[in-house]
Formats: structure tokens, sequence, C-alpha cells
């Protein structure tokens, strides 16, 4: 099976984070990280690969400096990465990314696509579903499990109150990953040292722009939410302070 | 209350780093999380060293990082360096036993020894299905080596070797010891050039190790003594490439390059935990102890002393990727971050006050460990002499 993971570089899930000058996003001295979903997105397809041989690339839009998540799937065992590199990319919505993988891979014939459920950051889970029908593939979301069947794949998706659904469906197909299906493993050194030598293809903005246009959803404002409950202290000896109380909670509160 | 570590990087450290260093080390911290903190302070406590995880440490390639070929990653002397960083961040004790693995028994089978020694153990040890320890110290012989009582007789096509090693990291655990030992062509006791290698596999009669117990320090790693009666090994066994006091140094300068990057991470790990406790206990007024100029003088005092111990140490590595390290570099680097890494971890310790007497922060643990961690590999007295030897070419010993 060849299977293309869509991997995200995300801000550090305990790093302090500051907002940026216009209030719209975070400044960009944070440090990054594998967004955790799309880890074990990887996770995944790596052991597929080890069950049914194949291949698996990963793929990426964002920065240089989301170069790293890239080369952490290599040494983690991915054949090949796709680097879809400008500062451009960061603040693309979920369509427009969408819309730049499908671009991106045109020439190429995955059986399976993985995204991570969702971003630790903009938290759409929206990529991996636009992506599928972009692409006139079905998806299916929330995976649990993936069983390969005859002429196609079993999935367990989780859904709520602990309740599961099991799904045939044919290749090629989406599938957006669960946190926690698998265990996750550490890149070895020699793997780190082997991903230098296998082959990242970088894609510019300036190829895949005919196929995006203006972002359909958009950031206006972020802030640090504000404290607005504020402890009183009642003072005064007990009669006076539950006199005080009841005032309260009869004139201001009106409860009583 | 378990403080999470957060990392530390005050000048953007990282950005002198390539990616691949980075993960490297990124790799290691998430490691050490995961397997060796949650268990660490158990093993302390209990003296214990956990050996559940050499198999996932060989696993990831740590012991021999630096060697090529043999299953070995290949990994710069840099990147190497930044794991040891991320084990002594857990343990010293732990990154003691992966120091000894790899700096001085691989190394030196690797440097010296025969390409039949090199495939029977190279290989094995990286996989960490073979363990390994030194032996050069001896009871009335640390700091001068030279002066070494251990002898090896020619006999046939045999060595004989007769002998006490002292204060020997995984003695008892090892399978295989790399025993340094004077040839019969001593000249007299201070004679140094006839020190030769030869790996003595621990299951040979007369060959016995005893551990050390009642340490105060390294706690979970095994020390132990050694003692040779008529130890009768193959001539094979020689490491046909050692010759004098030299080659055991040349060991010890790796190990030592290694600890200089190890100390940083102990030192981390008590500062970043001070700052953090510093910053929720509360005293006075119900302020946290951080908002005081005592307390902030400590913490200024070591993220710059840790800051200038990162930097010191990676240009070491970068020379010696470069091959243009010299021995007095190394000596430095282990002699300053060794001693920085103990100052931090006492100004760490008076931050917690009596909390950092007991074992639920690491702070204690990490500062008996620097103790030792100052006196092996040459003392921070020795690496001073060697300093000062190289400034003013004069042997000062």
């Amino acid at each position: 099976m060849k299977i293309l993971v869509c991997v995200k570089q995300v801000p550090q899930k305990d790093a302090p984070l500051k907002l940026n000058e216009s209030g719209t996003w975070i400044r960009e001295d944070v440090s990054y990280e594998v967004n955790e979903p799309d880890a074990f997105a990887l996770e995944e397809a790596l052991r597929q690969k080890e069950k049914h041989g194949g291949e698996v690339v990963a793929i990426t839009a964002g920065p240089a400096r989301a170069q790293q998540v890239l080369r952490e799937a290599l040494a983690k065992g991915a054949d090949r990465a796709i680097h879809l590199e400008d500062p451009g990319f960061v603040g693309l919505d979920a369509f427009n990314t969408a819309r730049a993988f499908a671009a991106a891979i045109k020439d190429e014939k995955f059986d399976l696509i993985f995204t991570g459920l969702q971003s630790d950051d903009y938290g759409f889970a929206q990529t991996g579903v636009i992506l599928a029908d972009l692409m006139g593939w079905p998806h299916a979301t929330i995976i649990m499990q993936i069983e390969k069947s005859d002429g196609g794949i079993k999935v367990k998706r989780e859904l709520e109150a602990g309740y599961f659904q099991f799904v045939e469906m044919p290749l090629p197909a989406v599938l957006t990953i669960q946190s926690g299906i698998n265990k996750l493993r550490y890149a070895t050194l020699i793997g780190i040292k082997q991903a230098k030598n296998k082959p990242l293809r970088k894609v510019t903005l300036a190829e895949v722009q005919s196929a995006i246009g203006a972002n359909l959803q958009k950031i206006e404002r972020m802030y640090i939410p504000q404290k607005t409950k504020k402890t009183e202290y009642l003072e005064g000896s007990p009669g006076e302070i539950a006199k005080k109380l009841v005032d309260k909670l009869r004139n201001e509160i009106r409860v009583l | 209350m378990a403080l999470k570590f957060r990392g530390v990087d005050f000048i953007e450290f990282d950005t002198l780093l390539t990616d691949d260093e980075r993960l490297v080390r990124d790799t290691a911290r998430r490691f050490i999380e995961d397997n060796l903190i949650p268990i660490i302070e158990e093993c302390n406590r209990a003296g214990r060293f956990p050996r559940e995880l050499v198999k996932p440490m060989a696993d990831l390639g740590f012991f021999g990082a630096s060697l090529k070929g043999y299953g070995c990653a290949g990994m710069s002397n840099v990147e190497y360096g930044l794991v040891t960083q991320e084990l002594e961040r857990g343990d010293s004790g732990v990154r003691s036993f992966v120091s000894v693995q790899s700096a001085l028994v691989m190394y030196p089978i690797y440097a010296f020894g025969s390409d039949e020694q090199k495939q029977t153990w190279l290989p094995a040890m990286q996989k960490g299905e073979k363990l390994g320890c030194f032996g050069l110290t001896e009871p009335d012989f640390g700091s001068n080596p030279g002066g070494m009582r251990t002898r090896a007789r020619k006999s046939g096509n045999e060595y004989v070797l007769n002998g006490e090693k002292m204060w020997i990291t995984s003695g008892s655990i090892a399978d295989v010891a790399v025993i340094w030992a004077k040839t019969e062509d001593a000249k007299d006791a201070n004679d140094g050039s006839s020190i030769r290698g030869f790996l003595v596999e621990t299951d040979r009669p007369g060959f016995r190790a005893e551990d050390i117990h009642g340490k105060w320090s390294l706690r979970a790693s095994v020390t132990s003594s050694l003692s040779l009666q008529d130890v009768r090994i193959p001539a094979s066994n020689l490491l046909p490439k050692s010759g004098g006091l030299k080659s055991p140094l040349m060991c010890l300068n790796q190990a030592r390059y290694g600890i200089a990057w190890g100390a940083i991470g102990a030192a981390m790990a008590c500062y970043d935990c001070a700052l953090q406790y510093s910053l929720f206990r509360k005293q006075f007024h119900n302020e946290p102890i951080a908002s005081r100029q005592l307390v902030q003088e400590k913490l200024a005092w070591m993220i710059s002393e840790v800051t200038k111990a990162q930097l010191l140490v990676l240009q070491v590595g970068r020379l010696k990727d470069q091959e243009k390290v010299k021995h007095q570099h190394i000596s430095m680097a282990k002699r300053n971050n060794v001693w920085m890494a103990l100052e931090c971890a006492r100004m760490s310790r008076d931050i917690l006050g009596a909390n950092g007497v007991a074992d639920e922060y690491p702070i204690f643990r990490h500062m008996a460990n620097l103790e030792s961690v100052k006196t092996y590999e040459g003392t921070h007295d020795i690496h001073t002499l060697i300093i000062g030897q190289s400034v003013t070419g004069i042997d000062a010993f």
C-alpha cells in the first residue's frame, strides 16, 4: 500500500504563547513540534507498511522550519517527503491547505491518505475531509483501527459515549486518525542518519498558487481570556458579615 | 509535586544546532522523560541499576553512537554530546553506564582492537547483548594511573594477569573488562610506557567483581572492585594497537567530553526545577519567592552559567568533529561544566529549602551524583593542572 501522511508542525503543547502584534495569531518565536494526532497517523502508516509492504510518504506545508517534522518522519521510517515550503502556507485555512496538497500530489497514485484527526493549534479537523472531497475519494474520521479486507479496508471509528462504528470502504480513501490508536516509536539515531539520504521534494507556493484562492475562514482577533470574576472579602464581626451577605444576596444578586 | 522538565535555552542556543542535532536531542529527551524519569527515584532509593532500559537504549542506538560501522549510528560528536546531556538530565548514573559502554569499552576496542576483536564485541555491545567495564583505577592509584600495580605476564600463548581495580562502573554486570596492566618490560614502578590494554572475559577463572555498597552517589549505576588472580587470557586478547598510558587517556578523553555535555543536563534539571518551584512557592505577603532579589540572583547566576557551559562544550564538540580538539580543551569543558552543575545543584537546593532535601524533587540526587562526576575521569583539580600545564608548558602534577 502506498500511503501519504499529512503532518503539521504546531507550537509545542506546553510552550508559553505570546500574541503577535496584530492580535491575530501567536508570535513565531516559540518551540514547535509534530502535531500529536499526526504522529499517530504516521505511526499507523508505518505499521501498515510493515504488514503489507508499500511506501510511506510524509507531506507538510509551512516555512523552512517545518522541514523538521518531515525529517522526523523520515527518521522514523517514512520513505520520502514532500515539503510545500513558504511562510505563506502558515495562514491557510483548511480548504486552501487541502487544495494545495491535492495540487502537489496530482501526479502521484496513493492508496490511502492519513491525516491526524485535527491539529493542536487551529483544531479545524477539516483538512483530511476536504482533501477527500477534492480527490473524489471516500473518507472516514476518528479512526481507531485499520484492517485490510478483500478489495478495500475495514476501519473502526470512535463515536461518543464509548460506542464504535465499523465501516468497510474501498480504496483509495482518506482516513483521519485518532490519537492513541497505537504506541509511538522513537526515531533511532541510525534512522536520523539515514534520513539524510532520503528524497525530499520541495514545492513552492507559486507551483500550487493557481489551485488555491482567498481564505474563506479568517481569524479576526485572538486574545487572552479576561478575568471576569472577582472575589470580594466581607469584613467585620460575624454578625456584620452576615448582615452584609444577606444584603448582597437580596439586593445585588437577588437570590433571596 | 512532580514538575515537568521544560528544556532550558536562554540565548536561542538551539539555532546553533542543525535540524538533525535537535532531532537527536529531542528524541533522547522524550525517551528519558518516558522511560527513566518515572522510575529513577525508586532506582536511586533502592540502589538499583535500571537494567530493563539497556535493550531500549540499544534499540535507539545510544551505545557507541559516535562510532562508524558495526551497527553503530555514526553520530557526530555534537550529536553524541546532546544524547549524554539528555541522559544525565535523567540521571548521572545512567549516563555513566552509557559512557562506560560507549567511550571506555567500545571506543578502545574500535581504536586499538584487531578486526577479530571488533567483530566479536562491537555489534553485540551496540545491541546491548554484551556489557563492558573499564579497569584503570586501582585502590592506590587514582589520579596517577601510571603507577598502577596490575601486571600482565606472557606465558606461552597466554597472558597471566594479576592486580586489583577499584571504582569500576558496571564491574559486576560486565561480560568483558578492558583491563589496563603493565607488561613485564616495565622498567620501574613509575614507568607508564609498558601499559597495554587487555580484553578479559569476566567469566574467566581468577576474575572476581564485588560491588561497592554504601554509596551516597550514582546509586542507579553499579560500581565494583575487580580482583584478578592469575587470570589467564589468550595472547589474542591483547588490544594490539594499545601502547603506553596514552591509550587509556585517549579513552578518558572520549568519556570526559561526554561528561562535559552530561553535566549541563544535570544542571538544567536542577535549574528548571528551582525556577518552577520559585514561581509557585509563596512566602511573605502571599507572593512567590521568585519575586525576591536573593532568589532572582541565584536563578540569574544559574542560567548564565548553564548558557556559558553550553557555548563552551559546543565549541569543543565542533573542534572534535573537525578533528582539531586538544585534550586541554576537553579538560576545560569537563572541569568548568561539572563545577557549574554542582554549584547549580547546591543553589537549587537552597531555593527549594527543606523540599530540596527529599527525593520528591530530583535536585539532591543530582547534587550527590555530581560529587562523583566532579571526581571521576580526572578530578577537578587534575584538570586544573592539565590546563595549567597547557598554558605554562610546566608540569605541576
